[in-house]
């Protein structure tokens, strides 16, 4: 896809201390750097190389992706919810592009 | 006497044992029609598993942006789709499970990516979408999904039927290095092994798809021109007369199938 | 989505499976095709890791038996731990061995996941091992491997 699309499964609700599970999903073909053009010329490598999440401003999960990650890559984990705050997500490519979504979260 | 009643002993346990081997998987009820039976049904528990979870299923990714495609204004019209149809497309449902369908203004067949692009063109004053784009891979997911769940149910016989016909033909004709036909896998051979994998009978109901070994979306009729090239017969282009007849003879042979789009197959 | 390891099917897939994955690494090897990771290499990857050498324990790798297309094949790696301030996985490394390069993704957890879990879906060249390792708060190392079948389709695809 010509821009990369994220979607995230994050619920809206918890009660304090309940694990939740996080979703997501971003639109990205992970081109490994394996593959060749029609010319028989390697293409290079180009995908998203980083992953993380932060809750109210704290980094609380990351991921370091290798070429060996499927195309639109799929991360989910599991959070505690034990505050009422901002989940960011954001993503990091090759060519040092960023790409950003956020949900809330109400804990009580 | 013994031998008689161990034979007839091991006798019914074989047949009691092949009675609950051949049981059909509750699991995969919803996707088959009778004999007929979707490519969820040859596909891994995993591959179902993203399928199922409208969340997981890549295929979303393609329909949020159908959905984004859906409520933009393009054309010299000044018109979105949404301004006819309503926001939500709920107006929609059931409709592309009757295509490919006959256009008594065009004299013709058309599958739903030409009744999509005649709207754009006609109605819009946009310009088509390009086959295979992503926009209207998008578009073709977020439309076919209003009729997810309805059975297949495309009209075979009236105007239609002469292209049903040559549709039957081409399924029916020797083709490629090969001179393989695609009744050959998918008929006489379904269910059989190649390699390791299950021929599938070829059913279409799932498409767009997100195909993992493409590692993207896709239409059936990609999935059409990949077929010919694994026979070695030249792929025809997108949008040939024979691939839209072959689109509805292979939608006939899936007639009840439950339109699954987006799948993921593999 | 949390896999179940090993669910026994068909047992005649299984063993057609076995039969085909050990015919494909026989032909494997009468083939040319891109380099793919030595046993060296998986070694080097481990001892990037850190000192010490991993024990078995605590890490449970979920994986199809056998992977419908080795482009997508979904994976998730848990480790036994409480996740405490005191007490929480800190890192989990995934490796595969018949790969062009071994490295697949790291991830660096806290003790806010709750639980040691991850979700993710790789890309396996050919059937191979997957291996995770994981290292503690306390700088302890525990690992797992499992094999997954990477198959050929009928059509080539």
């Amino acid at each position: 896809m010509a821009s990369v699309e994220t979607r995230l499964k994050v619920p809206s609700a918890a009660k304090k201390g309940e694990i939740v599970q996080i979703k997501t999903l971003a639109s990205h073909p992970m081109v490994s750097g394996q593959t060749k053009d029609s010319n028989g010329k390697p293409i290079p490598r180009d995908i998203i190389n980083t992953f993380t999440c932060s809750y109210n401003g704290k980094q609380v999960f990351k991921m370091m992706l290798e070429p060996a990650i499927s195309a639109n890559p799929f991360i989910a984990f599991p959070l505690r919810a034990d505050q009422t705050g901002t989940l960011d997500f954001v993503w990091v490519d090759d060519n040092g592009a960023v790409y950003k979504d956020s949900a809330q979260i109400t804990v009580t | 006497m013994r031998l008689f009643v161990a034979a007839l002993i091991a006798g019914l346990v074989l047949s009691l044992a092949s009675l609950v081997w051949s049981q059909p998987d509750p699991s995969v009820a919803k996707h088959t029609a009778g004999d007929k039976k979707s490519g969820y049904v040859y596909a891994e528990p995993q591959t179902r598993a993203i399928q199922d979870d409208d969340f997981t299923n890549p295929g979303f990714l393609w329909i949020d942006k159908g959905r984004t495609l859906w409520t933009r204004v393009d054309g010299t019209m000044g018109k979105s789709c949404a301004a006819c149809h309503g926001a939500d497309a709920v107006e929609l449902k059931g409709v592309a499970a009757h295509y490919p369908k006959y256009d008594a203004k065009l004299g013709k067949l058309i599958d739903i990516e030409q009744r999509i692009n005649l709207e754009r063109t006609d109605k819009m004053g946009a310009p088509a979408f390009a086959w295979e784009s992503e926009d209207l891979l998008a578009m073709t997911a977020f439309v076919k999904l209003q009729s997810r769940g309805m059975p297949v149910d495309v009209a075979t016989g009236g105007p239609a039927h002469p292209f049903w016909l040559k549709g039957k033909q081409y399924y029916e004709t020797r083709r490629g290095q090969l001179d393989m036909a695609c009744a050959q896998c998918h008929v006489q051979n379904g269910n059989r092994k190649l390699r390791t994998e299950t021929l599938s009978q070829g059913q279409t109901n799932g498409f767009p798809t997100y195909r993992l070994s493409w590692e993207t979306l896709g239409s059936v009729q990609r999935r059409f021109r990949e077929c010919n090239s694994q026979i070695r017969a030249e792929p025809e282009p997108y949008g040939s007369d024979d691939y839209i007849a072959l689109e509805l003879y292979v939608a006939s042979r899936g007639q009840g199938l439950p339109v699954e789009s987006p799948s993921v197959r593999k | 989505m949390r896999l179940s390891p090993s669910r026994s099917r068909l047992s005649r897939r299984r063993a057609l499976a076995l039969g085909a994955g050990a015919a494909l690494a026989l032909a494997a090897g009468f083939k040319p095709r891109a380099a793919l990771a030595t046993p060296d290499d998986v070694k080097k990857w481990l001892a990037g890791i850190g000192p010490g050498s991993p024990q078995g324990g605590k890490v449970t790798i979920g994986a199809p038996e056998i992977a419908e297309n080795g482009n997508t094949v979904p994976i998730t790696i848990t480790v036994d731990s409480p996740m405490t301030e005191a007490n929480y996985v800190k890192t989990i490394w995934m490796a595969a061995d018949g790969n062009p390069a071994p490295g697949v993704a790291r991830f660096d957890l806290t003790p806010a996941n709750g639980e040691a879990h991850v979700e993710f879906r790789i890309r396996l060249a050919q059937t191979e091992n997957v291996i995770a390792v994981a290292q503690l708060s306390d700088g302890s190392l525990w690992t797992a491997s499992r094999p997954v079948k990477v198959t050929i389709g009928g059509c080539g695809g």
